[in-house]
């Protein structure tokens, strides 16, 4: 390489060197100016902004979700319990080979096709260190045969929780309910850090309506983790407080014996202590059995309870809503007492049908014969349907709906189970807000016997007969008696709210109406009397039939010729014993006939069943 | 030919024993301080892997072992050799766009069957030697022609490497040629008339860029765009700093580092685990460090009795500064990622090893000097 050969100045170079060298130093400065500035900030302004980011990574709260409360009846019978429940779980990163795994799994336990699938998809989306579920449930056999073979599967394990269980099955589930996975619906209305890593939640009856006090506080647990969310150590723990047990006001042996006492017929009936408004038995069958439901019922088994005529799912207790026929009959007569609209000697011509002034249109006495001349006491006793269209329209609408109102009628009880409906009782503002129609006589005469709009609850009735039972005390149902920590010794009784007295103007009529009452079922002309006559307690009931579907004018109604879902339903209420009155039942049997033959004995042996069995 | 310089006759005997092994004792001591702060570091940033320090302690012993052999060589040596270096640079450089072996998605190594290699460590050093070599005998400050002839040295192996692709090690290349030619004395106008060829070409540059090269500068914008992905390293790392405030979180307490919140903790992040674990305090230590030994090499520079070593070693000292600014720039979210370790601090290979080498040329500038007549 050839190059020209120039003169070098050492000394200027040197010092043009220097001069470049303190250049590039002074610059050199400022970079670390900015650095260090850059580093003041991190360290020192921005500090704490930067301790807390480094916190949230380190520790993150992981909740300890509480035991559930369990229910028991009113006699320490458990009805809802926590059983543990044995997951089988996979571990990634501890396994060498998972689809050998997999395969010598199988052959312990059964695998679905939808358990393998959920499985491969969590696997996916899980860090490889955490512990992945592949099936719920195992049978205890399974888990049997896993812990022999568990030495050949490194990385499976068994993990045990608690899953709610109702040992009695079916028996008062439209009372206790049930409990079910959350669902996004449910997740908007619960507190959503009290339910983090809780899975289920009450869906119906008590379980939905004490769901708070059942469910108790979430614990949590402070655990420090690396970025992948490994869990390294525990900072801080507050345990959880469980939930609190319930005790509920239903008796279990009389819920079984007033269930089987319906037999093959569908309806409801409701029993409870007229002192203080507990609930003892809640019937409405069918039934169906809550068990599946915990877990998430197969859809074909829910599609065939929810695609049943007799409709299971349906809580007739609290929603079923029937006219109540006969049974207002001793309310409306107390009704025509108090307001002087009749006496208990005044009487009246029954013929066997009745008609309106000016119009020749026959409402029918249910006894075509007629039962001739009758007072208040024949009319509830035989239940003549004449007396009351008469006593009905001189009473006029308005005052049967105030009256009758006293006894709760239209109006939810308040019992502490959600869900209720209200019934109904007409009035006239109501049909013109509801059907823009004025209010007809001919309606004012069926209400007397209560058909027509008139809609009931079998609870509303079963109130309304304890206030008579109690001679004017109302009382509140209620269904819950005890709630408090398991383990501790103070159990909080739940207070029942005594509720207003119907002020009366003459304390013996309702005496009258309670002997009438007596006569249905003692009488000997009782619509009841064959439920009567080997009682060995003394019995007040009144028996009821509500029209399905109405006849016309000169229809038979010849109950075997017509469709069983056309029949009449079958009413009963009842208190016993008289004197001083423990229980009172509120009996209806959907398409059952007659009141007196099918709903009266099923009402008899759910009072044997509480008095004499308890007695003894 | 070019003419020789004329053989130094040191005379140890009259200067020490610095002079006759021909190692720089302050240099010595501050690289030394910081490699066992680094180990310190490293050992916390590694989850206290002892055999990973074991390796990294080897290998700082092979670096310093090819710094003294290095301070050996004379620099009438050195010099003489230099074309020859740089040619068997570009040589391999060229053999490894050919053949080199693909690792993580950029073809930088050059596998010579007994050690693996890569070439663009070795124009690390080789780049400013010669752009230094060809300025030597030329009258400074240099005139157009030289500057291009300076330029093309420069740029040739700064695209090949750019090409790899392996954009931080071809700036620091382009960086350590650029203060060559800077130290000896390019004009500021055209210095001026470059900086605004260089803006103008930005856009040029974006258009050549690599997906992932896009990112880290879109990121480096706005690191919350996506802090889970591309803005997760720089979100971290400043975390880990500012969490550790004025002391530190303690040596093997920081939380970021040790739960694995920190990406590429003992490499190219290793810088947070020391602002986590040692504070604003560490930190200071560091750079106390870091600059006495820029500090010390400058003024190794400015003692340098010719040309040649003179632009080398100022470029050299430079250049170790550059590499500070810009992985600390990059940890604290200043800079754009480009991935530059921390000298001497982060865990890796060759790096060190030239790093080393370039102190050991350093140190035989300096023990290499004749006595000047008093």
């Amino acid at each position: 390489m050839l190059r020209q050969l120039t003169l070098k100045d050492h000394f200027d170079e040197y010092r043009l060197f220097s001069s470049r060298t303190i250049v590039l130093l002074v610059f050199s400065g400022l970079l670390l100016l900015v650095l260090f500035s850059r580093l003041v900030y991190l360290q020192v302004i921005a500090h704490e902004h930067f301790t807390t980011l480094s916190e949230d990574n380190r520790v993150k709260l992981r909740a300890i979700v509480p035991t559930r409360g369990l229910i028991y009846d009113r006699n320490g019978i458990i009805l809802a319990d926590n059983l543990p429940s044995y997951r089988l779980e996979i571990t990634a990163e501890q396994v060498d080979d998972m689809p050998s795994t997999l395969q010598a799994l199988e052959e312990i336990v059964h695998i679905r096709e939808t358990d393998r699938s959920r499985f491969e998809k969590l696997l996916k989306r899980k860090p490889r260190f955490e512990a992945v579920p592949l099936r719920f449930h195992l049978s205890d056999k399974e888990v049997a045969r896993f812990s022999v073979n568990r030495h050949r599967m490194p990385g499976v394990d068994i993990q045990a929780g608690l899953a709610r269980h109702y040992p009695l099955g079916s028996l008062g589930v439209h009372a206790l309910g049930y409990v079910g996975r959350i669902d996004e619906q449910a997740l908007k209305t619960l507190d959503s850090s009290n339910y983090s890593g809780t899975t289920h939640v009450g869906k119906t009856g008590v379980e939905k309506s004490y769901e708070s006090v059942l469910h108790g506080t979430v614990g949590l647990e402070h655990v420090e983790t690396t970025a992948q969310g490994r869990v390294l150590r525990v900072l801080k723990r507050v345990p959880p407080v469980p939930g609190n047990n319930l005790y509920l006001t239903l008796d279990s042996r009389l819920q079984a014996a007033s269930e089987k006492a319906f037999g093959d017929y569908a309806g409801s009936a409701i029993a409870l202590d007229p002192k203080t408004g507990d609930i003892l038995a809640m019937v409405s069958l069918p039934a169906y059995d809550p068990n599946p439901f915990v877990n998430g019922i197969e859809y074909t088994d829910y599609t065939a309870l929810r695609e049943n005529d007799k409709e299971p799912l349906f809580n007739r207790a609290l929603r079923g809503q029937y006219p109540p026929g006969s049974i207002v009959k001793p309310f409306i007569g107390l009704a025509g007492l108090e307001q002087g609209i009749t006496g208990h000697k005044s009487s009246t011509y029954c013929p066997g049908f009745y008609t309106l002034p000016g119009s020749t249109r026959k409402y029918r006495d249910w006894k075509r014969t007629g039962h001739g001349t009758v007072k208040l006491d024949d009319a509830i006793t035989q239940s003549c349907d004449v007396y009351f269209y008469d006593l009905a329209l001189s009473m006029g609408i308005d005052r049967i709906h105030d009256y009758l109102q006293h006894f709760g009628f239209g109006k939810r009880t308040g019992i502490d189970i959600q869900g209720e409906l209200p019934g109904l009782l007409p009035s006239p503002g109501w049909k013109r807000a509801r059907h823009g129609e004025p209010w007809f006589p001919g309606e004012t005469v069926i209400t007397g016997i209560g058909q027509g709009f008139f809609l009931t609850t079998p609870l509303q009735l079963a109130v309304a007969t304890a206030t008579l039972a109690n001679q004017g005390q109302r009382v509140k149902p209620n269904i819950i008696h005890t709630a408090g920590q398991a383990g501790s010794s103070v159990l909080q009784t739940v207070s029942r709210q005594k509720d207003k007295v119907i002020a009366i103007n003459d304390p013996a009529h309702w005496d009258r109406i309670i002997a009438s009452m007596v006569h249905v079922v003692h009488g000997v002309r009782g619509t009841a009397r064959h439920i009567g006559s080997d009682s060995p307690y003394r019995i007040a009931g009144k028996t009821g039939t509500a029209q399905v579907f109405g006849l016309k004018e000169e229809e038979e109604y010849d109950a075997e010729a017509i469709a069983e879902k056309l029949r009449d339903h079958a009413l009963f209420i009842a208190f016993a014993p008289v004197d001083d009155p423990q229980i009172v039942v509120a009996i209806i049997v959907e398409h059952g006939g007659s009141g007196g033959a099918i709903a009266a004995p099923i009402a008899r042996s759910i009072l044997d069943s509480y008095l004499l069995d308890k007695a003894s | 030919m070019r003419p020789r310089l004329p053989a130094s006759h040191h005379d140890a005997s009259r200067r020490g024993w610095q002079y006759s092994l021909h190692i720089d004792a302050p240099l010595l001591f501050a690289l030394v301080g910081v490699s066992i702060l680094g180990l310190m570091v490293l050992y916390s940033a590694s989850g206290e892997d002892t055999d990973l320090v074991w390796r990294q302690l080897t290998r700082l012993g092979i670096a310093f072992a090819g710094m003294f052999a290095v301070a050996q060589i004379t620099p009438q040596v050195l010099l003489r050799s230099t074309p020859w270096v740089f040619v068997t640079g570009i040589l391999l450089l060229f053999a490894v766009l050919v053949m080199g072996e693909v690792s993580g998605g950029a073809q930088r190594w050059l596998d010579l069957y007994i050690i693996r290699f890569q070439p663009s460590e070795m124009m690390k050093l080789a780049v400013p030697m010669m752009v230094a070599w060809y300025l030597a005998d030329v009258r400074l400050p240099p005139n157009r022609y030289h500057l291009l002839a300076g330029g093309v040295i420069i740029v040739v192996p700064v695209l090949m490497i750019a090409k790899q692709p392996d954009l931080g090690t071809s700036m620091l290349i382009a960086s350590s040629g650029f203060f060559v030619l800077f130290l000896a004395g390019l004009q500021w106008g055209l210095l001026g008339f470059l900086t605004v060829i260089a803006a103008a070409a930005a856009p040029l540059l974006w258009h050549f860029m690599h997906d992932y090269q896009r990112v880290r500068v879109i990121t480096f914008m706005n690191p919350e765009r996506d802090p889970l992905g591309a803005g997760y390293h720089i979100i971290q790392s400043k975390i880990a700093i500012g969490s550790g405030g004025l002391f530190g979180k303690g040596w093997l307490n920081g939380t970021q580092s040790q739960l694995d919140f920190l990406p590429e903790r003992s490499t190219d992040f290793i810088f947070a685990v020391l602002g986590e674990e040692f504070g604003f305090l560490g930190i200071l230590l560091l750079f106390a460090f870091y600059i006495f030994i820029v500090i010390r090499s400058t003024l190794i520079a400015i003692q340098a009795q010719d040309t040649f070593t003179r632009l080398l070693a100022g470029s050299l000292a430079l250049t170790f500064f550059v590499y500070i600014i810009v992985n600390t720039g990059m940890v604290t979210g200043l800079l754009p990622v480009v991935g530059l370790p921390l000298p001497m601090i982060s865990y890796g290979g060759t790096s060190i090893v030239t790093l080393m080498a370039g102190f050991g040329i350093l140190m035989s500038i300096q023990t290499h000097r004749k006595l000047l007549p008093t």
